[in-house]
């Protein structure tokens, strides 16, 4: 281990460093150059400060760097001034010279640029998101600054595998894909495995539509998921890893191609990481736009090459996976939790959340909703606290009706439920999932019958078509929606939508079909007055269907 | 048989790049699409036999996933997303304006080629939504008047029929 020793050194050299020409700066801008405020001019912003700088001559004592998310994505380009965290909204180019002139030279902060609202980010802890919008994500060395790979160094040199599965163990980690299996105990069973080569598959196939916090993740801080990654290999036992990718996210690939070349350069990635005799390479696979993809087995089919379709279980990846060898496959934001777990070890992590739900969850916060952006809350929040306190209440003053949690496949709680805490069981308990974590929030302005009838139409598009249930169950609710949506609906088909949904749930294969009815079977567990009004009175709450009926009527 | 050109050789060089693994084959369709536009018979059977692969089996992986298009798009594209933040926020009032106004149907283009109008679920922007991308550009908060106006400037010397 003399090697790692004297690796360990480089780093703590590359660290100190960084840190020395970081203090040289008085002032660091950080301009966020993630998918939310790239297209709506976030580069330009950057060039503009980069020139603004030199053009009042205060380059040497200002730091303009590109950062990945700091979450506020509805009021983008975000640019955050320290020390002070002074975050400026909606920043243009023809914005920036008067924040340098005003903000750096002057030191005036532009109030009335500033996003003045301290209640987003107040109940929020960052542990996954520690980085983001922090640190440079195309820089190894940010990274290695703000402490990076030191948990894997500390792995290599003072820990064995074992160690370090009892640690991810005690920390009570769950996986967060959506089902919640503990992550040690998924570990453990890779790792018995007797089976040679074994492979890591890291989730970022985030097909859920409305969520997006995983792709912050990888666009902010894509080395805490490789780092992630090599302590899970060095754990189980792994010597090749897979990052899952959707192809719809072309910067979090760059971002992510970039990091794993710097990784390689520096031996923390291929042969002998670090000097030793530990060996890990990461290569990324492309999704084609397949939300079953994010099912464990069908993941497996498309990194080979094939069809995104799910098989039954077992046998389980864990033993036999990719090419029929042991694979574990976690989440990237399970996977970022890793090197925080490592360093201050498990039971630090534990205390954190609730006790069977331990650590954070990120959300991403969409919908009728003041602030909505890329949240990252303790597992335990109430989803009040979620929507009214960090999301700022329902937008436009309008009135709230439900709140969707888990995606597509998730399910529509209403008002009532809003003191829920939010964990993976208590959301099962109430029919909805932790899913990857979407929030959509739902005004009154939206009826939730086509709601549901929006998401079954999603799911039966996404429906590999495999197994009957899912798909020709959910063609079958789709034609009862289509009639009660059209005024030719009757009492008893709310009778057959939940037979069918029931049967939907507990027959199909996957995931995906056993999640799918969650939005008909809540809608039609807290909201039936509205599947009553449709069908008996012929009326739509919120004004949104019989619109082709009444145009038929006028013609 | 896909022609020998500039752009074969770009495909050939990648498929030897990833050895002619076919666990490459969604990366190959990938770059196929990106070199060619778009998938067509000829160049599927031009990978499944350099992949040594059944056409079905190649065939069938295309058509599975959404990303990958078997029909040339027009010379403007503009995509609506539907994800469900968008859908909340009205992208279908916007969709069915731009197919109106048009006359083109979502998943085709209009008879002269010039305006194709795809959906997607999701592009992310669920913050900004609704959010449509208009040549690859992203527009958020986008509403139909916008998206409209935006369009008739595209097309503006070009004679698409509108209504």
């Amino acid at each position: 281990m003399e090697g790692t020793r004297l690796k360990l050194g480089d780093l703590q050299k590359i660290a100190e460093h960084e840190v020395d020409f970081e203090r040289a700066f008085k002032h660091r801008i950080n301009v966020c150059c993630s998918s939310g405020c790239v297209p709506f001019g976030a580069f330009d912003v950057l060039k503009a400060f980069q020139e603004a700088v030199k053009e009042f001559g205060v380059e040497k004592e200002c730091k303009v760097a590109r950062t990945g998310c700091v979450g506020t994505c509805a009021v983008g380009p975000a640019v955050v001034i320290e020390p002070g965290d002074y975050l400026y909204q909606n920043v243009t180019p023809d914005k920036v010279r008067q924040i340098v002139r005003d903000h750096i030279v002057l030191g005036l902060p532009v109030k009335d640029m500033l996003y003045q609202n301290e209640a987003f980010f107040k109940k929020q802890h960052r542990l996954v998101l520690r980085n983001a919008g922090k640190i440079d994500p195309t820089r190894i060395q940010d990274y290695i600054a703000a402490g990076g790979y030191a948990a894997i160094v500390k792995c290599l040199a003072t820990m064995t595998p074992q160690g370090v599965i009892y640690e991810v163990l005690g920390s009570g980690l769950r996986g967060r894909g959506g089902a919640g299996f503990p992550t040690g105990q998924k570990w453990s069973l890779v790792a018995r495995s007797h089976s040679s080569p074994k492979y890591i598959v890291a989730n970022l196939d985030e097909g859920d539509p409305g969520v997006f916090a995983n792709r912050t993740l990888a666009e902010a801080d894509p080395h805490a998921i490789l780092e992630g990654m090599l302590i899970a290999a060095y754990a189980v036992g792994a010597e090749k890893g897979y990052i899952y990718i959707r192809a719809e996210y072309p910067l979090a690939i760059e971002t992510l191609q970039k990091a794993i070349a710097q990784a390689r350069a520096m031996s923390l990635l291929g042969e002998n990481v670090l000097e030793t005799s530990f060996k890990f390479d990461v290569e990324l696979r492309f999704g084609a736009g397949a939300f079953v993809a994010g099912e464990e087995t069908a993941i497996l089919a498309s990194v080979e090459g094939r069809r995104a379709m799910p098989r039954p279980r077992p046998p389980y990846p864990a033993n036999s996976g990719l090419w029929g060898k042991p694979t574990l496959i976690q989440n990237v934001e399970t996977l970022a939790n890793i090197p925080l777990i490592v360093l201050n070890g498990g039971a630090w992590f534990s205390k954190i959340g609730t006790g069977k739900c331990t650590g954070t969850k990120c959300f991403s916060l969409t919908g009728k909703v003041n602030n909505p952006g890329i949240i990252e809350v303790p597992m335990g929040i109430t989803l009040h606290e979620v929507v009214f306190d960090v999301g700022g209440g329902v937008a436009d003053n309008r009135k709230f009706k439900a709140v969707l949690v888990g995606g597509p496949s998730g399910g529509c709680l209403p008002e009532t439920l809003l003191e829920l805490p939010i964990d993976y069981d208590s959301l099962t308990r109430v029919g909805a999932i932790m899913g990857s974590g979407g929030i959509v929030v739902i005004d009154d302005k939206s009826c939730m019958v086509d709601t549901a009838k929006f998401f079954t139409d999603f799911c039966i598009d996404e429906s590999c078509g495999k197994c009957t249930p899912c798909r020709a169950g959910l063609a079958k609710i789709k034609e009862i929606f289509e009639g009660i949506t059209r005024g030719e609906g009757n009492l008893e088909d709310l009778a057959t939508l939940e037979k069918a949904s029931i049967y939907i749930r507990d027959a199909s294969l996957c995931g995906l079909g056993q999640t799918a009815p969650n939005p008909v079977i809540t809608t039609l567990r807290y909201f039936k007055d509205e599947y009553v009004r449709h069908i008996v009175d012929k009326v739509c709450p919120a004004d949104r269907c019989f619109k082709n009926v009444k145009e038929v009527n006028k013609q | 048989m896909l022609r020998e050109d500039k752009r074969r050789e770009l495909l050939d060089n990648f498929m030897r790049k990833h050895e002619y693994d076919e666990s490459a084959l969604l990366e190959i369709l990938h770059k196929t699409q990106e070199i060619y536009g778009y998938l067509d018979n000829e160049s599927l059977m031009y990978v499944a036999q350099s992949l040594n692969l059944p056409p079905s089996h190649v065939y069938g992986v295309a058509t599975f996933y959404s990303f990958f298009k078997l029909k040339a798009a027009g010379e403007h594209v503009v995509t609506g997303c539907l994800g469900t933040a968008c859908y909340v926020k009205g992208v279908e009032e916007i969709m069915q304006a731009v197919e109106r106004e048009f006359n083109v149907k979502r998943g085709e283009s209009t008879a002269d080629g010039k305006l194709s109008l795809f959906v997607t679920r999701c592009i992310g922007a669920c913050a900004m939504a609704p959010s449509v991308v208009i040549d690859g550009e992203v527009m958020g908060k986008a509403t139909p008047e916008l998206v409209i106006n935006k369009l008739k400037l595209l097309l503006g010397g070009n004679k698409t029929e509108t209504r």
